[in-house]
C-alpha cells in the first residue's frame, strides 16, 4: 500500500485541464486542411489524382476536401506543385451533417448541440455503447484512451457502458463490414429511444480506405442514422472529445481553445 | 525431401521461376516433416493457375536464419489435409478451403475463417447454397455433451471498446472444457484488392491492416517493395524505422500491462499505464504527427526526418516515461495478490506452442526462442542486436513479465539509436518492381511475426500479395490457454495475448 502511495505521489496528477486549457498537440499534427485556391494552376488536378479515397476533388471553384473521406495523409500535400494545400493544427473537426464536412477554406466547422429535448436528457449524462464494425483498432484505441486519467471522460458525465440496454447512444467505428451490419443494427435496435449515433473516423463516416470494397457498406449511415461525424484516421482523442462535448452542449458558452504545438 | 525447396532470405526476392515446382505428394511430405526438421510453416497460400490452384509454401529455419519456398499444383477441389500430421497449418488449410474451395480432406477442424464466398466459381467448401445469404458465425461449433454442461456465448460485440469476435465456451459450472473462437466480423477484403498493385490506396491498406501495428505492417510492406525494386533506403531511414517499431512495441506492451492490471482490479498500474501508453504514442506523433505512425514508413525510407532538437526532445520524453513505466510495472511484480492471480493461469505448454506454431511474446513466454529481429534480421537489426527474452511457464504471468523484459530491452535500443542516428536522406526514390519475382518479408511486430509475401506479374505489378499477422498463428494459442480454466480467467488470458481481430480478418 505504501509503495502505491509513494508511486502515486511521484507520478503526480496528470489529468489535462481541457477544455479550460488548450490541448498540446505535436507540431506535425495534421488537422483541418487549408486550401489556397488562388495558387492553383489552371486545370491542375494533382491533389485529386493523388488522393487515395477521392476526398480531394477539384471543381470550377477550386479544390475542396471531404473530411469524411480524408485520411489526413500527406498524399495531396506532396502532389501539389504550388503548395496550395496544407494541414493546419485545427483539431476541432466534428460536424452534425455529412455536407458540413466538405471544406474549401480553413474555417472551423460549426457543431450544433443536440436539440433542447435531447440536451435535457443527455447534456449532463451521456452513456454510450461502442461498436467496432470493421475498425482497425486505431479509432478504438483513441476512443478507449478517453477513459484514461489523462482525458477522464467521466468528469464530463460521458461514459462508455457495457450494454446497449444501458446506453443513450452508439459510438461506432469502422466501415461497417458486411459481417458486422446485422450486429450493428441489433445494437441500435436494443437502445431505448430517444437515441443518438456518433460515427468516429473516416471508415465510419464514408468507408475510409475501404470505400467501395464489396465487403463493406461505406460507413454507419448505410445502416443507422448518424447525429455526429468525427473525422480522422484515426481522429486525435481531443478531436473526439471536442466533438462529444459540443454535441452535449458543454462547450457552447466557451468554445474549445485552439491547440498549442509542442516545439521540438 | 526439402533439399528441393529453394533457400531464400528475409526480404531478398528471387525470380518466381526459381521456386521449385514439385509434385503435391512431395510438397505435402515436406510440409508435414518441417517441424521435425526445426522449421516452421510461415506461409501457405494459393493462387489460381488456370483451372487449378498453385500452392506456395514458405518454411522458416530460425536456427539458420533462412527461409525455404516451394510450390505445387492442386487439381480438383480437394487435397489430403496436412493438419493431422502438422497442426500449425490448420488455419492456412481452412483459408484455402474458404478462398479457393479446396477442401482439405481429413482436416479435423475445417470451418470457415472469415465468412466470405470463394474467390473463384467453385462449389462452396461447406456446401452453403449460393442462393442464400452467407451468415457470419454460423458454423459447426464443437460441443461438449452431458448433464449440467452449459455453453457461454460472447460476442461479436463485447463489453469494452474492442473489436468484434465470437467466443463460445463449453463449461461445467465455472470450469471451461473448451473455448472456440470464431472470427471474420472484421473482414474488409483487403488482400483481394492488393492484386495489380501497388495502387494509391495500398500503403493506406497496409497502415490499417491492424491499426495498432501500423509501423510493423508498413515496414514489412516497404521491405518487400524495396527488395523487389532493388531500392536501398539510407541507414538513417532504417534506423528511424527501427525507432518507430520499438516505440510501437513500448506503447502496446505498456498498455497491455495496464490492461492486465485493470482486469484483476489492480488500479494503480492500470491508471499509470493507461497514460504511459499514450505518452509512447505521442512520441511516435512527435516523429510524424500521428500517434499510430501513419505517414511515417514509406517505400524508399521514411516520410519524416528528424532534426537534433526533435531527437533531444524524444530522448528526454523516453527517459521520463520509462521511469514512470518502471514504477508502474514494479508495483505489479512487488504485489503478492497480483502474482497470485497471474501465476498458473492460462498455461500453454511449450509443446503446444511448438505444434501450433505460435509466434511473438506468446511463444517466447513458453520458452520458444523465435524473434525475427534476431533470426531473420533486416534493416537496423542487421547491425544492432536486441537480445531475445524468454520465460518458461507459459502462463499469464510469463506473458506479462515477458512484456516488461521486452520493454527494458527496447528502451536500451532506443537510447543507443537516438544517441547517434546515422546520416543520410530520409527517403530515396523507389523504382519499378522487378517482374516475375517472389519476395518474403518478415518483421517482428509487437504481437510477433508479421509475414508478407509479394509475387509480381510480368508487368512488374503485384500479382499476389499475402499478409499473415501474428494473430493468425496465435488465436489458437488463446483457445488452448483457456482449457481447464475458469470462465472468469478469460479476460486476463485474452489480455495476456491481446491479439488482433482485423489483422486476422484482413
Amino acid at each position: 500500500m505504501l509503495k502505491i502511495l509513494v508511486e502515486r505521489w511521484r507520478q503526480g496528477h496528470r489529468t489535462s485541464r481541457f477544455p479550460k486549457e488548450a490541448p498540446v498537440l505535436p507540431d506535425r499534427f495534421r488537422g483541418l486542411p487549408i486550401i489556397d485556391a488562388s495558387r492553383c494552376p489552371d486545370g491542375c488536378r494533382a491533389c485529386a489524382e493523388a488522393c487515395p479515397t477521392d476526398a480531394s476533388t477539384v471543381d470550377s471553384a477550386g479544390p475542396k476536401v471531404d473530411l469524411g473521406r480524408c485520411l489526413f495523409c500527406t498524399d495531396c500535400v506532396q502532389a501539389c506543385p504550388t503548395g496550395a494545400i496544407s494541414h493546419s493544427p485545427e483539431y476541432r473537426l466534428a460536424a452534425n451533417t455529412r455536407e458540413a464536412l466538405v471544406v474549401r477554406s480553413g474555417d472551423p466547422i460549426p457543431v450544433h448541440a443536440l436539440e433542447q429535448r435531447l440536451l435535457r436528457l443527455f447534456g449532463r449524462s451521456l452513456k454510450l455503447r461502442q461498436v467496432s464494425a470493421g475498425g482497425c483498432n486505431g479509432c478504438e484505441s483513441d476512443v478507449n484512451v478517453l477513459a484514461t486519467l489523462v482525458f477522464d471522460l467521466g468528469r464530463f458525465g460521458i461514459q462508455v457502458v457495457a450494454s446497449p440496454r444501458h446506453a443513450d447512444g452508439l459510438l461506432v467505428t469502422g466501415p461497417v463490414t458486411e459481417n458486422m451490419k446485422l450486429a450493428l443494427q441489433k445494437a441500435y435496435d436494443a437502445l431505448t429511444p430517444p437515441k443518438i449515433v456518433i460515427a468516429v473516423g473516416a471508415c465510419a463516416i464514408s468507408g475510409g480506405p475501404f470505400l467501395d470494397h464489396p465487403e463493406v457498406h461505406n460507413g454507419v449511415s448505410s445502416t443507422v442514422p448518424v447525429d455526429l461525424f468525427i473525422p480522422g484516421c484515426p481522429p486525435h482523442p481531443y478531436t473526439i472529445l471536442d466533438g462529444l462535448l459540443r454535441l452535449v452542449g458543454q462547450l457552447e458558452a466557451r468554445p474549445s481553445p485552439s491547440a498549442q504545438s509542442t516545439q521540438p | 525431401m526439402s533439399t528441393q525447396w529453394f533457400t531464400l532470405r528475409n526480404s531478398s526476392p528471387v525470380p518466381t521461376e526459381s521456386i521449385p515446382h514439385i509434385p503435391f505428394a512431395d510438397f505435402r511430405q515436406d510440409v508435414v516433416r518441417a517441424p521435425g526438421r526445426n522449421r516452421r510453416v510461415i506461409a501457405l497460400f494459393g493462387r489460381p493457375a488456370g483451372a487449378a490452384i498453385q500452392l506456395f509454401g514458405v518454411l522458416a529455419s530460425d536456427r539458420d536464419g533462412i527461409l525455404e519456398a516451394a510450390s505445387t499444383i492442386v487439381e480438383g477441389n480437394s487435397f489430403p489435409s496436412m493438419t493431422p500430421e502438422c497442426p500449425q497449418v490448420h488455419l492456412f488449410e481452412r483459408e484455402l478451403a474458404e478462398q479457393w474451395g479446396l477442401v482439405p480432406d481429413g482436416h479435423p477442424w475445417c470451418k470457415p475463417v472469415r465468412f466470405h464466398r470463394a474467390y473463384r466459381p467453385v462449389p462452396d467448401a461447406w456446401g452453403r447454397p449460393d442462393s442464400e445469404p452467407l451468415v457470419v458465425g454460423v458454423a459447426d461449433f464443437y460441443r461438449v455433451e452431458g448433464d449440467e454442461i452449459h455453453e457461454v456465448a460472447v460476442g461479436p460485440i463485447h463489453a469494452g471498446v474492442i473489436e468484434p469476435g465470437h467466443f463460445r465456451f463449453q463449461c461445467h459450472g465455472e470450469h471451461v472444457f473448451h473455448l472456440e473462437i470464431s472470427l471474420g466480423y472484421q473482414h474488409r477484403g483487403i488482400e483481394r484488392t492488393l492484386g495489380d498493385g501497388p495502387s494509391k490506396r495500398t500503403i493506406h491498406h497496409m497502415e490499417t491492416l491492424a491499426g495498432d501495428t501500423t509501423v510493423g505492417h508498413t515496414s514489412a510492406y516497404c521491405q518487400a517493395l524495396e527488395g523487389l525494386a532493388q531500392c536501398r533506403p539510407s541507414a538513417r531511414a532504417l534506423a528511424l524505422r527501427g525507432v518507430a517499431l520499438e516505440l510501437e512495441r513500448l506503447a502496446n506492451h505498456t498498455g497491455d500491462l495496464g490492461a492486465l492490471a485493470g482486469d484483476i482490479g489492480y488500479l494503480p498500474t492500470a491508471s499509470f499505464c493507461g497514460r504511459l501508453r499514450g505518452d509512447f504514442l505521442n512520441m511516435t506523433a512527435l516523429l510524424c504527427g500521428s500517434r499510430f505512425g501513419r505517414g511515417l514508413i514509406r517505400p524508399g525510407g521514411v516520410g519524416f526526418d528528424v532534426d537534433p532538437a526533435r531527437i533531444s526532445q524524444l530522448r528526454e520524453r523516453l527517459e521520463s516515461t520509462y521511469k514512470d513505466v518502471q514504477g508502474a510495472a514494479k508495483l505489479l511484480w512487488q504485489t503478492g495478490s497480483v502474482q497470485a492471480r497471474f501465476e498458473d493461469v492460462g498455461k500453454v505448454s511449450s509443446e503446444t506452442a511448438q505444434e501450433l506454431g505460435l509466434v511473438g511474446p506468446a511463444a517466447r513466454a513458453c520458452g520458444l526462442r523465435r524473434d525475427v529481429r534476431t533470426h531473420h534480421p533486416t534493416g537496423i537489426f542487421q547491425f544492432v542486436h536486441i537480445p531475445i527474452s524468454t520465460l518458461h511457464t507459459g502462463d499469464v504471468f510469463a506473458r506479462a513479465f515477458l512484456r516488461w523484459l521486452e520493454i527494458e530491452r527496447s528502451v536500451v535500443f532506443l537510447r543507443n539509436q537516438l544517441q547517434e542516428l546515422p546520416a543520410g536522406p530520409a527517403r530515396v526514390p523507389c523504382p519499378a518492381l522487378r517482374p516475375d519475382h517472389f519476395c518474403v518479408s518478415l518483421v517482428e511486430g509487437w504481437r510477433g511475426e508479421l509475414c508478407h509475401v509479394a509475387v509480381t506479374n510480368p508487368q512488374g505489378r503485384l500479382a499476389t500479395y499475402k499478409v499473415i499477422d501474428a494473430s493468425f498463428h496465435n488465436w489458437a494459442g488463446l483457445a488452448m490457454a483457456l482449457r481447464d480454466q475458469q470462465v472468469s480467467d478469460f479476460p486476463i488470458c485474452n489480455k495476456s495475448f491481446n491479439l488482433s481481430y482485423c489483422g486476422h480478418d484482413l
